[in-house]
């Protein structure tokens, strides 16, 4: 690899890997997350040319984030252009170690006594009085150094959209005065409660494949994992932290089976378990054992341990049934939510039989909650086709067709409409 | 420091102009932990629904602006540092806890005649 080459990998490698990091330590600075952005952007294009003359420095993260927060301190100097008139971030002490006062971050120790600035970048971006759409669009902006241009493919809205949803959360978090900070130890679980949700659901999006942005969807995916594992190094001891990685980690191990060569949707109970990635599985199954050791699993630990439980077997016929359900009701008591329930069906079934279940599903259809849900006549569709109904089960898969939105999905559906219509 | 505003919204206001001290007491209770706390500017407890006159465009009409479950039933502008102290000193309203709820929105600007010029 030639010189410049070599410069642009090292500067694409800091980028994906000390993004957060650099901006986090700018914004402390810069006090306005406009300027904290601009000042890593240009630190990140001076690298380009600075590196390729005077070589690669031995801490890039750190180059960086000196040239960053020069330039911020420059430009509050300046003045020169009309800045934002927007209020300054409100930047006090974090709460626990409130003794240790506004201390800048020791270069040499930056994850230290004093919590992470990373920490507070991912609090703020993740706060409750910001749309979730709006947190996990400043999540991948800020957090990720995601382009905005990319954040939008992702959402499947124009740039102007997405550009205009990310200078609002922006004017929110200056104008509202959303404390740029940790949380209070007392706010701590329902806050970090919410930031484990952005992570989630931006791995949903792209877990979720969709024809024509499929390559998209896989970079947040990988965003979402390296969200997870940064959320690990910055706070190691908690179970829901851990639990969400091991979820992430169990459900993408499961990737590259779940579609087959014609980009088709392939059940679990069909996947070719011999392409799933066992060190990703054994990774998670190590995490997971500690999480429910713990005191209380969450919701996230114990859906790992489902699905942790799933990948374990051999063949799906041999799956923990009696566990998965044990693990479910466990679920449902942090969780009570009727999607748990619907999902408890299934392993249900296994146990109890399809008659059990389907009393259980046909209880939930009075649940408003989920009215739209798809994944609730497509289960009870498995369920009366089990049971030999195969009229009700083309009704009920019908019924789930109309409400399903992926397309890989209705495709799958739709060949059980036709299973189940003619007779076999 | 910056200061909020607090909208109450409830499905009606207590402070009907026949209002008994055991129809505003925990509405009185709630408002003098507030002024206690010094971080009360400034509060109006408006009069119910049925007392309300909306104009829109050229027609004047009788009732709330928008006809929904809740209304405005009064407001109060606190200080505090940041959102996160305004939105705990919010949610202790009573209306959270009673199915009606709260708005927390940054002032802008003010101006409020003196205390003394205002009570008349």
């Amino acid at each position: 690899m030639n010189h410049a080459a070599a410069v642009r990998a090292a500067v694409a490698d800091t980028h994906r890997r000390e993004w957060a990091r650099v901006l986090a330590a700018t914004v402390r600075v810069a006090r306005d997350l406009d300027l904290a952005e601009e000042c890593v952007q240009e630190a990140y294009a001076s690298a380009l040319r600075s590196w390729a003359e005077a070589g690669i420095p031995a801490n890039p993260a750190a180059w960086l984030t000196a040239t960053a927060k020069r330039r911020a301190v420059d430009a509050i100097r300046r003045e020169a252009t009309a800045r934002s008139r927007l209020p300054l971030l409100v930047i006090t002490a974090d709460a626990p170690d409130e003794s240790a006062g506004d201390e800048p971050p020791d270069p040499d120790d930056p994850g230290g006594a004093i919590p992470d600035e990373r920490l507070r970048l991912i609090f703020t971006c993740c706060h409750p009085a910001l749309a979730q759409e709006a947190q996990m669009a400043l999540t991948l902006r800020l957090v990720c150094g995601v382009p905005a241009p990319d954040i939008a493919r992702a959402f499947l809205v124009s740039d102007a959209t997405m550009a205009a949803r990310i200078t609002r959360a922006k004017k929110k978090i200056a104008t509202a005065r959303i404390p740029y900070r940790v949380p209070r130890t007392a706010e701590l679980p329902e806050r970090l409660g919410g930031v484990l949700a952005v992570i989630y659901l931006l791995f949903t999006t792209g877990h979720t494949a969709m024809s024509g942005a499929a390559l998209v969807r896989a970079q947040l995916v990988d965003r979402a994992m390296h969200l997870a594992r940064m959320l690990r190094e910055l706070i190691p001891d908690d179970t829901e932290v851990a639990g969400l990685y091991a979820l992430l980690l169990v459900t993408d191990a499961r990737r590259p089976a779940r579609t087959d060569s014609d980009g088709q949707l392939v059940r679990l109970a069909d996947q070719d378990r011999s392409r799933w990635d066992l060190a990703a599985l054994a990774e998670a199954h190590d995490i997971i054992v500690g999480c429910l050791r713990a005191a209380a699993p969450g919701r996230y630990a114990l859906q790992a341990a489902i699905a942790s439980l799933y990948a374990e077997a051999p063949c799906y016929e041999q799956t923990d049934w009696p566990q998965i359900v044990a693990l479910y009701d466990r679920l449902l008591q942090v969780w009570p939510s009727p999607v748990v329930a619907l999902n408890r069906a299934v392993p249900l079934a296994m146990v109890r039989g399809p008659a059990a279940a389907l009393a259980d599903v046909e209880r939930l259809e009075r649940d408003a909650r989920l009215s739209r849900y798809h994944y609730l006549p497509a289960i009870k569709a498995e369920l009366l086709s089990r049971l030999g109904r195969d009229a009700d089960a083309a009704a009920a898969y019908r019924q789930a067709f109309d409400l399903a939105a992926n397309e890989a999905e209705r495709a799958f559906l739709a060949g059980q409409i036709h299973a189940h219509t003619f007779p076999r | 420091m910056a200061e909020y505003a607090i909208l109450i919204y409830a499905h009606d206001s207590a402070h009907a102009p026949d209002a008994t001290p055991e129809d505003l007491e925990q509405c009185d209770q709630h408002a003098d932990e507030l002024t206690d706390s010094g971080t009360m500017v400034a509060a109006y407890a408006l009069t119910p629904r049925d007392m309300a006159t909306s104009i829109r465009g050229d027609a004047i009409t009788d009732g709330p602006f928008v006809e929904s479950k809740e209304v405005v039933a009064g407001f109060y502008v606190i200080e505090a540092p940041d959102l996160d102290a305004a939105l705990a000193i919010a949610r202790r309203d009573p209306a959270v806890a009673s199915g009606g709820g709260v708005e927390v929105r940054p002032v802008h600007s003010s101006f409020v005649r003196s205390a003394a010029e205002a009570a008349g």
